[in-house]
């Protein structure tokens, strides 16, 4: 019954794939924090970093969305359907962001409640896109 | 289907009923009505798309003439027509220092800069003679240079006071002179840090004992903490033996422009409020500028109206905020302010010409223009009347007003910032007598 290991396909292979996903964790973390410091602060300090730490999460995550389209073009007939569910994962983490940073982009406390709930979301859906990057499913499975 | 069909006459009804209720609204005046706060994911934008003049020239009202006396300028901002009639040119370009904190403000940093002059500032003051009275300009000479981002300008007790972006400054001046004699006497540094609104500007007593500055904020609303904001969105009175300061009237977002009322000795001002509140939200003003009154920001706008994005939230200052005299509309920008004088003709002989530099936090662009703000019994009262428009069309813009200054012999003088010319404004009969007057001679 042992599965062969080709039979096994999961979105993230390469690291140059791998990285940058995994990249954007610690980066949305930050941002969440440093929305939840500045909304018990009032310190705009935190504010201006949350921007930052989401925005630079947002590059992480294009690369990322870019090596996963190109994966998914070439993927095989087993693993294709994986391979574009992992793409809309990135997809629906990447607007979310975006739509944080927009938010972040607004002046002082015009940024809070908004932004501190869009960071906690886009963290989660991040937990989500690299557990489904690296999860996968087996060729076959439908049987 | 039949949805559909009830649908498109129910969106033009309320199409129309927007339209109509916008031409019904008063924005203007001491009573302009304030829509609720509003701003979407995207704050509203539209920059300015420059173009050249070409043949095109402003529009002035009938029985008035238009002429550029000074083309090829570096960044004109302010204008002071000294006794003689010489006219000095403040030009320059500051804020430079201004730190990027947030992603937002290198993209607005790099919209914002589309839509004005390339040229780098000048930081030096240009002196324009007529030599014989007809309203062309011949002489041209750099009276001053290496200032930093010079603004305001006065002439008081002989000297010509300068604000540039960091210190006020003065030259002693005798009637006449073509250069100031040497480097200029340090009056008082003045606040500089950040310099988000470096603009400075300036106007002395008519007694010619104290100098008003007025200060710029250093954010939209506070966004960069209040710490940088001490001695900042406020007008200062300085002695001019002293330099010793103190703070006039405080709560003015940005102070642009300040005036002597003729007469009175009441000191003006128009102010810029701040921003991503909405199209037609928060009205500029031009206000009295009353002793120690509090105008409100960040905390409060157009009287008690709380803003409160800013954090943490001070109730008590709403409460002290006191309400500017006239609002000239949101977003227009003014920049200049100069009380008129009889010879400007009777419509235009009692009030203040107000230079709108326009705007860009709106769909639908407004200032681009100079009004008229008519007075009574030494208040503003009624509507603007343009004066100075057509700086735009089809899509472009040609110039942007900055500064405005009244010529006591009969001209309004607009610096323009973004075509880097100095427009003359001067009634037809007067130009035609002249030239009677010297072809008689």
């Amino acid at each position: 019954m042992a599965i062969a290991r080709t039979d096994f396909h999961r979105p993230l292979t390469h690291p140059v794939q791998i990285i940058p996903l995994v990249s954007t964790l610690p980066l949305f973390l930050g941002a969440l924090l440093s929305d939840w410091a500045y909304s018990a602060s009032l310190q705009v300090q935190w504010i201006n970093f949350a921007a930052w730490l989401n925005a630079g999460a947002l590059v992480f995550l294009g690369a990322a969305l870019l090596w996963s389209v190109v994966a998914a073009l070439r993927s095989k007939a087993g693993s294709r359907r994986a391979a574009w569910m992992f793409v809309c994962a990135i997809v629906a983490t990447f607007v979310v962001g975006f739509i944080g940073a927009l938010v972040h982009a607004k002046d002082a406390g015009a940024t809070m409640p908004a932004g501190l709930y869009l960071s906690a979301i886009v963290l989660a859906l991040t937990v989500i896109t690299i557990w489904l990057g690296f999860t996968g499913h087996r060729a076959g499975d439908a049987k | 289907m039949n949805a559909r069909l009830t649908g498109i006459p129910l969106v033009a009804l309320l199409l129309v009923a927007c339209e109509k209720q916008d031409a019904d609204v008063t924005r203007y005046g001491a009573n302009p009505q304030l829509p609720k706060q509003q701003r979407g994911l995207l704050p509203n934008m539209k920059i300015a798309e420059p173009a050249g003049w070409g043949d095109r020239r402003p529009a002035v009202p009938a029985g008035f003439n238009v002429r550029a006396i000074a083309t090829d300028m570096k960044i004109p901002r302010q204008t002071l027509v000294l006794p003689n009639g010489d006219i000095l040119v403040a030009e320059g370009k500051g804020g430079a220092d201004a730190p990027v904190v947030r992603p937002k403000d290198i993209i607005a940093g790099y919209l914002k800069k589309k839509g004005t002059s390339p040229i780098k500032g000048g930081d030096r003051l240009t002196l324009l003679r007529d030599m014989n009275g007809d309203g062309t300009y011949e002489g041209r000479a750099v009276f001053a240079e290496d200032l930093n981002a010079p603004y305001g300008l006065a002439l008081a007790g002989g000297y010509i006071y300068v604000a540039n972006q960091d210190a006020l400054v003065r030259f002693r001046y005798a009637d006449a002179q073509l250069r100031a004699a040497g480097p200029p006497e340090l009056v008082t540094p003045l606040p500089s840090a950040v310099n988000h609104h470096w603009t400075k500007s300036l106007a002395a007593s008519a007694d010619g004992r104290f100098l008003y500055v007025g200060i710029g904020s250093n954010s939209n609303i506070g966004e960069r903490g209040m710490a940088v904001e001490e001695n900042r969105a406020m007008v200062l009175q300085i002695d001019a033996e002293t330099g010793a300061s103190r703070h006039f009237a405080t709560g003015l977002r940005n102070p642009t422009a300040l005036a002597i009322q003729p007469g009175l000795g009441q000191l003006w001002s128009v102010v810029n409020e701040r921003d991503e509140l909405g199209a037609d939200l928060v009205p500029d003003y031009l206000t009295s500028v009353r002793e120690g009154a509090f105008y409100g920001w960040p905390y409060a706008y157009w009287g008690a109206n709380a803003d409160r994005r800013v954090q943490p939230f001070k109730e008590e200052m709403v409460r002290k905020a006191v309400r500017p005299d006239y609002a000239l509309g949101s977003h227009t920008a003014p920049l200049g302010l100069s009380f008129s004088a009889p010879s400007m003709g009777q419509t235009f002989g009692n009030g203040v010409f107000v230079g709108m530099h326009g705007s860009w936090n709106r769909n639908k662009p407004v200032g681009y223009k100079v009004v008229f703000v008519p007075f009574t019994n030494g208040r503003p009262t009624g509507t603007p009347v343009d004066f100075v428009s057509g700086f735009q069309a089809g899509g472009k813009t040609f110039g942007r007003p900055a500064g405005v200054t009244v010529d006591p012999r009969g001209a309004l003088l607009v610096a323009d910032d973004l075509s880097n010319t100095i427009w003359r404004i001067s009634p037809v009969q007067r130009q035609a007598r002249l030239a009677f007057r010297s072809s008689i001679r």
